[in-house]
């Protein structure tokens, strides 16, 4: 079966967030956040510096503890689960890539150790076939094999990005979280990893929530998209739309901010 | 294929005192499968903005917009992405592409979206790029660097790459000499007898005359207050 098909198969959203808030004392982290994500699908959050866009995601990855509202994920209670189980799903099914490689890599760790790893956290225990499998991952984000043996600190930032991706994607997750993943990169090597991470959300059939400020990256990458501002969801709908043809005042006028080109 | 009834639209600008421009009312049309439907009305008049509903681009206001089974004026972003993906083509004048990807990539695209294996899909765009006269030496740059009328024959083959039911071309032999513009003329006949709904904007009047059946003047569905 290709991912197309399993994704016409189904017939429930994978994530289905329903009044997520988060508060730090009286000031609002994120507040009502209302989605459903579909397999394959990938959903973009855009907004200001303090939005609560990226207090959104790590609450989504169960990185900070929201207070209010429901998580369900492929019908699993996310909020209600216990620690085991949450990190459990943190290992199988879902990836975090961030911002910064280093908070995502083993920097003391070759490139072949970072994947490998990865797949020895979800029970693979032969050598073999874990450096198969890394080989096959560093070919696949365009890391050539010679340098298996290398640490992440001899890579410049665009391959450590890379190698961040497939450290992630290595043990077949369906969610994948993205804090600013083209975020420190030069634009040249950001439109390489926007046609790597495009590929491989259609042919694994991924899903996606990424947090970026660029409505370039948004633009070309998600399917759909949410503006945030102080905390709230001020309008979501279809990316083309919403850039297109915005709604709110404050989407107008972040879209008719963006210098040209 | 393609039926709209009682469409509306307004502009409403937040940021400039919040003005509310309406820019059409009451529009109505149909596209039968195999019907080639002409926009005609002067610049300003709302073509684009017909189309850009039509595709779920633009909200509208009011009204439906039925493309096959489903109503795009209320459809679910997911419903839009689906019909867009197996349905309902676009050819725009714009190419909008990620940078550095090669130009045969950018043409299988769709049908690598529709689950078409790699290989298969590259063939097809590789037929398609020849018949649009759009040199092999070519075809693993980028299309940002090429001409004008270049991007806009890539962008032509990428439209033409599955065989949708309905099909929305805005302008699609602008800026084409005369040889490409007589491929792409044919290339919409061809779509119209497999059955395809077409619904255009062409400014070029022997182009319109040769491959609409019937034209529709969007001036009919300028709102009274603002005509």
């Amino acid at each position: 079966m290709t991912a197309m098909d399993r994704i016409a198969a189904v017939t429930r959203p994978l994530l289905q967030v329903d009044g997520l808030t988060k508060r730090y004392g009286a000031r609002i982290g994120c507040a009502d956040v209302t989605f459903d994500l579909w397999p394959g699908e990938v959903l973009g959050i855009v907004g200001e510096s303090g939005s609560g866009k990226s207090t959104l995601l790590s609450c989504l990855a169960g990185h900070q503890r929201a207070d209010l509202g429901r998580i369900l994920y492929d019908g699993r209670d996310v909020l209600a689960m216990g620690e085991t189980e949450r990190r459990g799903l943190g290992r199988t099914d879902w990836a975090f890539v961030h911002q910064n490689p280093r908070d995502g890599l083993r920097m003391g760790v070759t490139a072949g150790g970072n994947v490998g790893e990865r797949l020895m956290a979800v029970g693979a225990r032969h050598y073999g076939q874990i450096r198969d499998k890394a080989t096959d991952w560093l070919d696949r984000v365009e890391i050539a094999a010679d340098r298996i043996d290398d640490r992440p600190s001899a890579f410049s930032g665009g391959m450590q990005q890379r190698l961040q991706i497939a450290r992630n994607l290595v043990s077949s997750p369906r969610l994948v979280f993205m804090d600013e993943p083209t975020g420190g990169l030069d634009v040249s090597v950001q439109a390489r990893l926007l046609d790597l991470l495009r590929g491989l959300v259609r042919d694994l059939g991924l899903s996606v929530v990424i947090v970026t400020h660029d409505l370039a990256v948004v633009r070309l990458l998600a399917h759909r998209l949410m503006v945030m501002k102080s905390g709230r969801v001020v309008e979501q709908g279809l990316t083309d739309q919403v850039l297109d043809d915005p709604q709110h005042a404050y989407t107008q006028l972040l879209v008719s901010s963006v210098l040209q080109v | 294929m393609i039926r709209i009834e009682n469409l509306s639209k307004s502009f409403t600008l937040h940021n400039q005192g919040g003005a509310v421009i309406p820019v059409m009312a009451d529009a109505a049309l149909e596209v039968a499968p195999g019907e080639c439907v002409g926009l005609v009305g002067q610049s300003g008049a709302g073509k684009s903005t017909l189309m850009r509903m039509v595709y779920g681009n633009y909200l509208a206001a009011g009204g439906s917009i039925r493309v096959g089974a489903l109503d795009v004026a209320r459809a679910a972003p997911r419903e839009i992405i689906a019909l867009r993906r197996d349905t309902l083509g676009y050819v725009s004048q714009f190419l909008r592409v990620v940078p550095r990807v090669s130009t045969l990539d950018v043409v299988a695209e769709p049908l690598l979206a529709l689950g078409r294996p790699a290989g298969a899909a590259r063939a097809r765009a590789a037929g398609l790029l020849s018949r649009r006269n759009i040199p092999e030496r070519l075809w693993q740059l980028s299309p940002t660097t090429f001409s004008g009328g270049e991007q806009q024959r890539v962008n032509i083959a990428r439209g033409f790459a599955h065989d949708y039911p309905a099909l929305l071309l805005d302008e699609p032999t602008a800026s084409l000499d005369a040889t490409n513009r007589e491929v792409v003329l044919s290339l919409i006949e061809e779509a119209r007898a497999r059955g395809a709904a077409i619904l255009g904007i062409f400014h070029d009047e022997a182009a319109r005359a040769r491959v609409c059946d019937r034209l529709v003047d969007v001036t009919g569905f300028t709102p009274r207050a603002a005509a």
